[in-house]
């Protein structure tokens, strides 16, 4: 019985997201909500679009994949591959480690050291914008993205390498054209998993993100990714209001996104296993 | 033709660039490490660590805020930690493989990726407001053990699998029933893999801050906690009041770094805890 | 060619030429576990060298001496010479890649690439550049003919290699190893993991190959050593026992520990 206690939470999660989220479409149309510009929550009349919300997620997800996964799936390779084992026995669990640091202190070192030192160096109003957001949770999904290729890389059977080097391959052209290719499907997991941990990932976005509810020109511009914004207003919703409603919506969409990464994820993983 | 010296240049090279990589992440940690450490340390005495705060947050201790993330872990691990062990036996033991054991499992991994703000949306409407909990450790603590359900589920499931077959076949050949062998052979014989997965859980639910924002912690309390509906002070989100909202945000950095830092160290010192206790268990299960 | 054309030409071929390696004083060692204790062997070209012993005797260690396959075991050293063509290929300074070109090496288990049968045997001719696809699409039909494989697969080339039965993986495994032209080719126990049918085509496969390359094979298989090989050595606790041409080796080995182990009295 006690095993279907994850499929009643997970059924009760959504149950009550769209319970509390749903009325909001009484006030306005899913295609309103959806792509309307403006997120002007507590205006008269208040504006509930979340479209900069949502693009604020994809922003800064984008970016700190475009930083995190070459990081981390290079890490992965020097620790699997190339390391000798006592280092590669060490950095293991400093893998790990690094992934346990609570994310309101990766965002609180986001805002009180990387902020000034952006805002310095590139001479810019601000230090709190989609740069410093995107760096922060990309130091939060590289252990992910990490530990999972080198697991995937350590799967790879050794007489694939063996075969590979006895006809005179060097180690790169080994690593290259034959390990990481029998490991991609691995690879893509950790992608995957590291982009929603970056999709879902609440303090970063609050602390360094900048706040601002618009669609981003440079990125150096302050963003507002729907967990911030849900985070920072919930405190000031009162219950039942439609601003209430919204933020709950918000977080449906919220759910849905990071429910498309981890059916991907799942679905890469069981065609990897055969 | 490519030349052998032209290869193994661009290997060379690769090498080099793979390496960096890795050492560039080992060097943020460190940076990271550094200056929370370096900055917080002189904020660190007996008084912060001990005392109450002070004049709306400005001076005092953060007492309250230690109390109240070791209530909510704690209380969190003792609602995950049975669920989870049940769920991990059914799975290991009990259920045979097929379309239920696939939803299960689908669930559980699904539960995994929800991001922690959900959690706390969830933890908000469900606990605190249809269950009638309100803001308070209770309910704050079983939106973390709901969030922490899946990493005990994994790491339980793991200790299972690694406690060999003939345990459960000697146990059976002399007449338990499958309930006595899981009960008195396989469970005790997993324990060690599955307290190890459980400091794991309690240490990212101590370091957790979305799910309790609106469930379980509060800005400030005047008191200690007196009961399980009492609202409560955590490290995370004290952290959080501190950096954005405080009353006086550059004067009271020492004290944000040093809250920074206790929490640091209370998460890193359990995970350390964690992975050396499980090293030790691999090579027992080795020899 | 049948069984007695083999001896046939065994017994005509009195003058064996410039031994093709050279090993003198061989020691190799495990972290502070002796493998092998101070080899000395001379293997010639156009010959089969069979390396027979009981499990842990030291005869895949010695096996994968000759293309430094065992530089990939952490703690591993080796001491002594292995002379390739007169060169110390244990030599520090020499280049493993290099070497491994001219020293094509067959594993017990086939182990081809996830990728397509042609990719498999293009493989050592794309890490070296090769663009010009009608001489590559040569070369992989060429080396397939050589390998007997190219009529059961001539029409899939494109195919996955694991889409292959377990011995036809294993000649496409000696295809890939032919598809780079070493001069040496070594087999560790190849026909293993192989049922009695694909066996047989390996080992007519050996006899083919042996009038181009130099061939050392590892095999626990008695019958196995005496129908391909010319030359068998028999080590046994990492030492070098006897070496003996194959027709003396089996019907009047000098050594009592040999004479035992052929006749299955240890082992």
């Amino acid at each position: 019985m006690t095993a279907f206690v994850s499929v009643t939470i997970l059924g009760l999660i959504m149950i009550f997201l769209i319970k509390e989220g749903l009325p909001i479409f009484s006030h306005v149309s899913v295609k309103e909500f959806i792509f309307g510009k403006f997120w002007y929550p507590t205006d008269d009349p208040p504006a509930y679009g979340i479209f900069p919300l949502i693009v604020g997620t994809f922003s800064v997800t984008l970016l700190s994949t475009v930083i995190s996964v070459p990081l981390g799936v290079m890490s992965a390779i020097y620790i699997a591959e190339i390391a000798r084992e006592r280092l590669a026995a060490i950095a293991k669990p400093m893998v790990e480690l690094l992934a346990s640091i609570p994310s309101v202190v990766v965002g609180f070192f986001g805002m009180v050291v990387v902020s000034p030192f952006l805002q310095d160096t590139f001479d810019i109003p601000s230090g709190l914008n989609l740069f410093n957001a995107a760096l922060m949770l990309a130091f939060m999904a590289v252990p992910t993205i990490c530990s999972v290729t080198e697991d995937a890389l350590r799967s790879v059977p050794k007489s694939l390498r063996e075969g590979s080097l006895a006809l005179g391959a060097t180690h790169l052209e080994t690593i290259a054209r034959i390990t990481v290719p029998a490991a991609v499907s691995g690879i893509s997991t950790a992608v995957i998993l590291g982009m929603s941990r970056a999709v879902g990932e609440t303090m970063v976005v609050l602390m360094v993100a900048g706040g601002a509810a618009m669609s981003p020109s440079s990125i150096f511009d302050p963003v507002r990714p729907m967990p911030a914004s849900i985070a920072a207003e919930m405190g000031e919703a009162p219950f039942g209001a439609e601003h209430y409603n919204a933020l709950f919506a918000t977080g449906v969409v919220l759910f849905l996104f990071t429910l498309v990464f981890n059916v991907c994820a799942a679905r890469i993983a069981r065609r990897y296993k055969r | 033709m490519k030349s052998i010296q032209s290869r193994l240049l661009k290997q060379k090279i690769m090498f080099g660039l793979f390496r960096s990589a890795a050492w560039l992440n080992g060097l943020a940690v460190l940076v990271v490490i550094y200056f929370i450490a370096a900055r917080g340390l002189s904020a660190i005495s007996f008084e912060f660590l001990t005392a109450m705060p002070l004049d709306s947050m400005t001076k005092g201790g953060i007492l309250p805020c230690i109390i109240g993330t070791f209530g909510l872990s704690v209380g969190a691990v003792l609602f995950a930690l049975p669920v989870g062990i049940a769920t991990a036996v059914y799975l290991n033991e009990y259920a045979k493989p097929g379309k239920l054991v696939d939803f299960i499992r689908f669930a559980i991994s699904n539960l995994a990726g929800v991001p922690s703000i959900v959690f706390g949306l969830f933890g908000l409407a469900f606990f605190c407001i249809m269950l009638h909990m309100g803001v308070s450790l209770l309910a704050g603590a079983l939106t973390l053990g709901v969030m922490s359900l899946p990493v005990i589920i994994g790491a339980s499931e793991e200790a299972l699998k690694a406690v060999p077959r003939t345990y459960r076949e000697a146990s059976m050949g002399i007449g338990a029933t499958q309930w006595q062998t899981i009960y008195r052979v396989v469970v005790p014989a997993a324990l060690p893999g599955i307290l190890t997965g459980t400091i794991l859980a309690l240490s990212r639910a101590a370091g957790e801050t979305a799910p309790i924002m609106f469930t379980g912690a509060v800005f400030f309390t005047p008191e200690l906690p007196r009961s399980i509906m009492s609202e409560v002070m955590a490290l995370p989100y004290h952290i959080y009041v501190l950096a954005t909202s405080g009353l006086d945000i550059e004067q009271t950095r020492p004290m944000q770094y040093g809250t920074s830092l206790v929490l640091i160290a209370l998460v890193l010192g359990m995970n350390l805890f964690a992975i050396i206790l499980r090293q030790k268990l691999r090579k027992k299960l080795n020899l | 060619m049948n069984r007695i054309e083999r001896s046939l030409t065994g017994i005509e071929e009195n003058d064996p030429g410039n031994p093709k390696f050279l090993i003198r004083n061989l020691q190799f060692y495990y972290e502070e576990v002796q493998a092998l204790f101070d080899i000395n062997l001379d293997i010639f070209p156009q010959k089969v060298t069979a390396l027979i012993g009981p499990s842990g005797c030291g005869k895949s260690t010695f096996l994968r001496c000759l293309n430094r396959m065992n530089d990939l075991i952490s703690g591993a050293r080796a001491q002594g010479e292995v002379l390739l063509d007169g060169e110390n290929i244990l030599s520090r300074q020499l280049d493993v890649v290099s070497l491994r070109r001219r020293i094509g090496m067959v594993f017990q288990k086939p182990n081809p690439f996830p990728k397509s049968i042609f990719e498999n045997v293009a493989y050592g001719l794309r890490i070296t550049g090769v663009k010009d696809k009608a001489y590559m699409a040569a070369h992989v039909e060429k080396s397939l003919k050589l390998a007997a494989l190219w009529d059961e697969v001539k029409d899939r080339l494109h195919a996955p290699a694991t889409s292959l039965s377990g011995g036809q993986q294993q000649r496409l495994c000696i295809a890939r190893a032919l598809a780079v032209e070493p001069e040496v080719l070594l087999m560790d126990e190849p026909a293993s993991a192989l049922d009695p049918i694909a066996t047989l085509k390996i080992e007519e496969l050996i006899h083919e190959l042996k009038q181009k390359y130099t061939i050392v094979i590892v095999t626990h298989n008695m019958q196995q050593a005496a129908r391909v090989s010319d030359t068998t050595a028999f080590f046994c606790m990492g030492k070098l026992i006897e070496v003996n041409s194959t027709d003396i080796m089996f019907t009047r080995p000098k050594d009592k520990q040999t004479e035992d182990y052929i006749t299955g009295r240890f082992g």
